[in-house]
């Protein structure tokens, strides 16, 4: 065996070759820093290095764990991404329905396109547009969060997670409609027709056709997402809030907690704790949701 | 009778699915119109769709000082160096890892599976860039990092994957050594998937800010988001360019458009994308029905 792989390395050395690069890029970004993840157990002093820092065993840990932050922050890493990953899949469902039962006319896909394009729109601008929107007297929405009884929506907490809702759902849920869309492009069309001679009504093949034959997409897509609810809400929502601390109660994420603690504080330690309990459970819910998935549908789990 | 029905579900999935495309539409409209209106009257009746004094000192003031400019520049150069790069890097390791070239080959999938399952944090990538690699307040800092993405290369691997076998064992029985058959045949064959993902990365870098934020110190060096991020945060920053522009003018009763400017940058930030969006978006849903299953 061992034989067989010295062989090819030499047979096909020029191949080889073309993997170096992305291969010392993977050693130097994605696998030197897991030796940083000692700085969880170390008193971190950036001139030492680290390799000179002294080591305090689970100090870092205790400090986090000990306060209520670690509740409040896990709380709303998962409560938002629950509501963004829920809502977003129901209304991208429902979007590509309907696009779908419209037909492919030059309207439609104009809709189409409309709804894509907020996706390639960068979280800061988006941060930008929501002060158009928010900002006490002068926004556009300023006169429905009077009515809600909120005089500025950047002093309020209790309607955050709706608005970084509407926006989640503003970026992403067209984008998501189209994955649907072609899901459903896929489907037999020989199923409408039959159930058409059956007499079926439109509703009745959307109902008994178009959503059962969907069912493997949505919970495949849906399981794979559940797998982030640990991460992933840095830049939404640092774009959307920043550091503004009457907002915290809401909004702040174990991402946003870890990029504050690192930029602020400067204290190392306890940012890489905080980041190691992050990254082991969302690794521990990766695998999970892959074997749920692979339970479910072989060839559709990642690895 | 089913005839209306069938018709009534039509208008009522056309006026639902119209309305969403409004709901995405409206806050560029919003951010355009309002960035276009005079800085006295968004104060006083705040944003709105149909502004009753047009005027375009915000974009006047925007390409009078240099700040914008610059960022512009180094936007540019940070998305076109940066693309270039990563697309040759992912394509070299993407035609390697295709079909069934080399013994080692899932060692090498493992290598770059894990590292999307599994990564140093934050803290460590901080102390990586700044300690050890010395990139503060270097341009590369905005590229060097991400240069390759792990999605991105098993995309662009699932791509080289449909190109037949045949097409290799024949050009490596004409002598074609293995850099003239990537370069040569699987590349051009390929336009649409490196299209594809040259544009998912050129979309990165041209929305990158974190770079910035945690690396850059020298103001002649911020990308235009970070710049963004910066006016949302500090009206001081658009106040400074409004002044600056406004300085030499003889109008100085006129009140230096500051609101006005933060809105005229978002809209200069996104105007390429708005542009180049209908030639592009095409192989952005193809690149999609591959990618987003599969990942």
């Amino acid at each position: 065996m061992k034989h067989e792989g010295i062989r090819d390395l030499a047979k096909n050395r020029y191949i080889y070759l073309m993997t170096l690069p992305a291969l010392l890029f993977s050693l130097i970004f994605s696998y030197l820093p897991l030796a940083g993840i000692a700085i969880a157990f170390q008193d971190f002093n950036p001139i030492k290095g680290v390799f000179g820092s002294e080591f305090i065993g689970f100090r870092n840990f205790e400090f986090f764990f000990r306060g209520q932050d670690w509740f409040i922050v896990t709380f709303n890493t998962v409560f938002l991404n629950i509501l963004f990953i829920g809502f977003g899949t129901l209304l991208s469902i429902t979007l590509a329905i309907m696009l779908s039962e419209l037909g492919k006319s030059l309207f439609v896909r104009g809709m189409q396109s409309i709804m894509i394009l907020p996706n390639f729109i960068s979280w800061p601008i988006v941060g930008l547009f929501s002060v158009a929107f928010l900002t006490a007297d002068t926004g556009t929405l300023d006169g429905l969060m009077k009515g809600l009884g909120i005089s500025d929506a950047y002093m309020d907490s209790s309607i955050w997670p709706v608005i970084l809702l509407l926006f989640s759902l503003w970026k992403g849920a067209g984008f998501g409609a189209i994955v649907y869309l072609a899901a459903i492009a896929g489907i037999d069309k020989g199923l409408y027709e039959a159930a058409k001679i059956d007499g079926a009504s439109r509703l009745q093949c959307i109902f008994r056709i178009t959503l059962p034959m969907l069912k493997s997409t949505i919970i495949m897509l849906f399981l794979l997402a559940l797998g982030g609810i640990f991460s992933g809400t840095l830049d939404m929502i640092y774009s959307l809030v920043g550091d503004n601390s009457f907002l915290f109660p809401t909004t702040d994420t174990i991402d946003t907690y870890v990029f504050r603690t690192l930029r602020t504080q400067g204290s190392f330690g306890m940012s890489q704790a905080i980041a190691l309990y992050q990254s082991i459970i969302g690794f521990i819910l990766v695998l999970l949701s892959n074997q749920l998935v692979k339970k479910f549908d072989k060839d559709s789990s990642i690895f | 009778m089913r005839l209306s029905s069938l018709w009534s579900l039509s208008t009522l999935f056309y006026i639902l699915t119209a309305l969403f495309s409004l709901f995405c539409v409206y806050p560029f409209v919003l951010v355009l119109t309002s960035s276009l209106t005079d800085e006295v009257e968004l104060i006083r009746n705040g944003y709105s769709l149909f502004p009753s004094n047009w005027s375009i000192a915000a974009y006047k003031a925007i390409f009078s000082t240099s700040t914008i400019p610059r960022a512009y520049l180094v936007t540019i150069f940070v998305t076109v160096v940066g693309t270039c790069i990563s697309l040759i890097v992912t394509s070299m390791i993407a035609y390697a890892l295709s079909g069934r070239k080399l013994y080692y080959r899932n060692h090498i999938n493992f290598i770059f599976y894990f590292t999307m399952l599994f990564n140093g944090g934050l803290v460590s990538f901080y102390i990586l860039v700044t300690r050890y690699l010395q990139l503060t307040d270097s341009i590369w800092v905005y590229i060097v990092p991400f240069v390759l993405n792990p999605w991105n290369m098993f995309l662009m691997r699932n791509f080289f994957n449909e190109i037949p076998d045949e097409l290799y064992e024949s050009s490596r029985l004409e002598g074609a050594g293995e850099w003239r058959i990537l370069w040569q045949i699987v590349l051009p064959l390929s336009l649409p998937a490196l299209a594809t993902i040259g544009l998912f990365y050129a979309l990165m870098y041209w929305n990158s800010w974190q770079p910035a934020l945690l690396f850059i110190n020298n103001d002649k060096l911020f990308s235009l988001q970070y710049i963004i991020m910066q006016i949302i945060r500090n009206i001081d920053i658009a106040q400074n360019i409004a002044v600056t522009s406004t300085a030499g003018s003889l109008i100085n009763t006129q009140r230096p458009p500051a609101f006005t400017v933060r809105l005229a940058t978002a809209m200069v930030t996104i105007g390429p994308i708005i542009f180049l969006y209908p030639f592009l978006q095409r192989y952005f849903v193809g690149g999609l029905k591959v990618g987003a299953i599969k990942g």
